[in-house]
């Protein structure tokens, strides 16, 4: 019991004051790319060129945020003359479309439906269903029941039934081996529901598009609500994302 | 060892030096290797001009690898030697429709259709869903029921299904079938472009980013012929270790979790964000994605990062030491993880259980001293007295791991003044006709990759293995004639990799 009570004095309180106060991540980390339009086309097809994801529009200037890893290597390219990451971690959109980001993204809390916000913005019970996820995403989510984001206090929690959710936080590249039981899952959830695509797997296929094995697109199959880019997201873009659509 | 080549940890070697024996010649010598204390890294199948080759890395203090041809079909190493050979074999028949006669559990590994296109061994069509014509194994009785549980689980984790045959609350038996997450991860590594190989396999378990990807590079640096300077090594050593840490302490706090003692499960949950923010400090993600290249790091570990890295590990140090005291002292706790979930020395030698799990029930094995990258060879090994084979001994070798850790990452930090600079992603031209096997000490044990280059060095086969491949088998083993409640607990101890096996 004293070790209990000493250990309680040692560790504090933890948790963040966001979005009260604004929190800054260290300057490494990748959030929303800073992109310079007026750059020189051949510099933004070297980008193209060495982008694994494919994820650069050479014509448009443009980076697809729902490709994209975060992985920096475009940042390497004439230092940083197309493309620089700000630390910038809100990055949630409400259309597939918005991720194709030239620099800015529209303001998520403009989305169209705004009769989510009436529903859940008070209750929000999430049904998690990982479809191939690496359990990168899978774990910087549950990483947001950690007393430091403590994402109950905002009336968002993360339940064990469908049946007792408002909607489904998906994350993978959906493996065909598991679009049967997502779907079944998304049927079991009671209407009107919500649907999250999380990270660039359940947004484009992530690092594993053109493969055979993987449908690679969730809208394809359901349709998605709010997208949430990242590999995996930033536990403060989930957070970010979730305040701002449902808040 | 005539005709068992031996080869060294990520160095490669031309693939005709390889033996290629009759398959008799093939089957003595991997028997009486295996049945001599000696382990399976990696079996798996693959064609050559036409027929079909098994080849075989396995391993005692060093590495040796042999190959043969078969048909269609050839005796099962599992039916006549051992268990090691079981998931292999599985994995044989499914990725190349080549069965193994007298298999005693001959059932699909992640349910989907052979390379080759032959006719299937296990009769499905994979135009149904998993697990396709497969029963479930099944014990009769009155008294008996079955439980079901998956591919969605009620927490925020990876799909997998169980299913326990249970009489009251006691499990006789438990069959894990995965598969749910495959993705064809080792088809897609031999078609893409080399770009793309580090993000695809630090995307193997994310959990594991660095210690997979690790494997990929070091696997391309010696078919490439490509130096790493040694304060990228040191970058390296550090990311893994940091990774280690971050998911033990994470699975410390998660086994609090389930036996109901919530304060060190929130500590450890908070602290284990801590050592993900390092990675990302090191690299700017949190599961440091991108930070390992083919020919070293892609960010520069500099004073101010060192800076930040030792003050963080002096300010959390004792914060663990003091959480781990509340965690293990406490004898609800004790009451709980002890004699829960036991596997014994003789089991997990059966089985070639690797890692903590097998450490934990007394196999000393790890992969940094028998067969050391990077720096590893100038570091000192961890030691574990624990090795009773239950929930305890794998919550305490992971303590000594972590402490463990942390004094390696404090002499790496003293080392960070080696001369490095960064790199870039480049264009590499493969060795043709050559065969690397990597190894390396994943958090969850060995982990290791397999390449093979075709004659215009393109990458004709890439076999990837994690720890989980061998380790599933234990956590089944450990439930019999346990308690059902007792299942989140053992299955937390292992905490195995759904992705990893699954690819």
């Amino acid at each position: 019991m004293l070790k209990v009570i000493k250990n309680r004095l040692e560790q504090g309180c933890k948790t963040s004051k966001y979005p009260k106060e604004p929190i800054s991540l260290y300057k490494r980390f990748r959030g929303l790319p800073q992109i310079n339009t007026d750059c020189d086309p051949s510099i933004v097809r070297s980008c193209a060129a060495i982008c694994p994801q494919d994820a650069i529009l050479v014509d448009e200037k443009k980076i697809d945020l729902g490709r994209c890893t975060f992985c920096g290597r475009c940042e390497n390219v004439s230092d940083g003359a197309f493309v620089k990451f700000s630390q910038d971690f809100g990055m949630g959109t409400a259309s597939r479309e918005a991720l194709l980001c030239d620099g800015s993204l529209p303001a998520l809390a403009d989305h169209a439906k705004k009769h989510f916000r009436k529903l859940f913005g008070r209750s929000l019970q999430l049904r998690q269903v990982s479809a191939g996820g690496c359990n990168a995403c899978e774990a910087d989510t549950n990483v947001l029941g950690t007393p430091f984001f403590d994402l109950a206090r905002f009336g968002i929690d993360f339940v064990a039934s469908p049946r007792h959710a408002d909607g489904i936080h998906v994350t993978g590249p959906i493996s065909k081996n598991m679009q049967a039981a997502l779907i079944t899952t998304y049927a079991a959830v009671p209407s009107p529901k919500v649907v999250i695509a999380s990270g660039c797997c359940s947004i484009s296929g992530g690092p594993f598009y053109g493969s055979s094995e993987i449908v690679g697109d969730l809208n394809s199959i359901i349709p998605v609500d709010l997208y949430i880019p990242g590999c995996p997201p930033h536990p403060l873009t989930t957070l970010h994302a979730l305040l701002n659509y449902f808040k | 060892m005539g005709n068992l080549l031996q080869i060294e940890n990520g160095e490669s070697v031309k693939r005709s030096d390889i033996p290629l024996v009759p398959f008799d010649r093939f089957a003595k010598l991997l028997s009486d290797f295996v049945r001599k204390d000696g382990f399976i890294v990696q079996f798996f199948a693959f064609v050559e001009d036409g027929g079909n080759r098994l080849l075989a890395v396995v391993r005692n203090s060093h590495l040796y690898v042999v190959s043969t041809e078969v048909g269609e079909e050839f005796p099962s190493f599992t039916a006549t030697c051992s268990e090691k050979f079981h998931m292999f074999e599985r994995e044989i028949a499914e990725q190349f429709g080549i069965t193994p006669v007298n298999h005693p559990w001959l059932k699909m590994v992640r349910y989907h259709a052979n390379y080759r296109g032959v006719p299937d061994v296990f009769g499905n069509d994979y135009a149904e869903d998993i697990p396709g014509k497969y029963p479930y194994f099944q014990v009769e009785g009155e008294a008996v029921h079955e439980v079901a549980v998956g591919p969605v689980h009620a927490g925020i984790i990876e799909p997998g299904h169980f299913r326990f045959q249970c009489a009251g609350e006691e499990v006789f038996s438990l069959e894990i079938q995965l598969g749910y997450q495959h993705r064809g991860v080792e088809n897609l590594l031999t078609e893409v472009a080399m770009k793309r190989l580090p993000i695809i396999c630090e995307g193997i378990a994310g959990d594991t980013s660095v210690g997979h990807n690790l494997c990929c590079c070091q696997a391309l640096e010696s078919l490439a012929g490509l130096s790493v300077d040694p304060g990228a090594r040191v970058v390296r050593a550090i990311a893994l270790e940091l990774e280690r840490i971050a998911n033990h302490i994470g699975d410390l706090g998660a086994l609090s979790g389930d036996v109901a003692f919530n304060p060190p499960a929130a500590y450890f949950g908070r602290i284990r964000g801590e050592f993900l923010n390092l990675l990302q400090v090191l690299c700017g993600n949190r599961f440091g994605k991108s930070l390992v290249l083919p020919g070293g790091v892609s960010k520069l570990m500099n004073p101010e990062q060192v800076k930040i890295i030792e003050d963080k590990l002096k300010e959390l140090e004792p914060e663990i030491r003091h959480v781990c005291d509340l965690l293990f002292t406490s004898q609800t706790v004790q009451a709980r993880f002890e004699h829960t979930g036991t596997v014994a020395k003789q089991m997990a030698e059966d089985l070639g259980l690797v890692g903590y799990s097998g450490r934990a029930s007394g196999i000393d094995y790890d992969a940094r001293v028998t067969f050391p990258t990077e720096v590893y060879g100038l570091l000192p090994a961890n030691r574990n007295e624990m090795t009773k084979g239950d929930v305890y001994s794998r919550a305490t070798v992971r303590r000594e791991e972590i402490m463990h850790s942390i004094h390696l990452i404090k002499t790496l930090l003293n080392k960070s003044g080696e001369a490095s600079s960064k790199t870039l992603m480049q264009e590499i031209s493969l060795q043709p006709d050559a065969f690397v096997v990597t190894v390396n000490e994943g958090w969850r044990g060995e982990l290791s990759h397999c390449l093979m280059t075709d004659a215009s060095g393109k990458i004709a086969r890439y076999k990837v293995k994690d720890p989980s491949f061998h380790n599933w088998t234990g956590l089944a083993m450990s439930l019999r004639n346990q308690e059902i409640s007792d299942f989140p607990l053992c299955n937390k101890s292992f905490n195995l990799s759904y992705c990893g096996f699954d690819l």
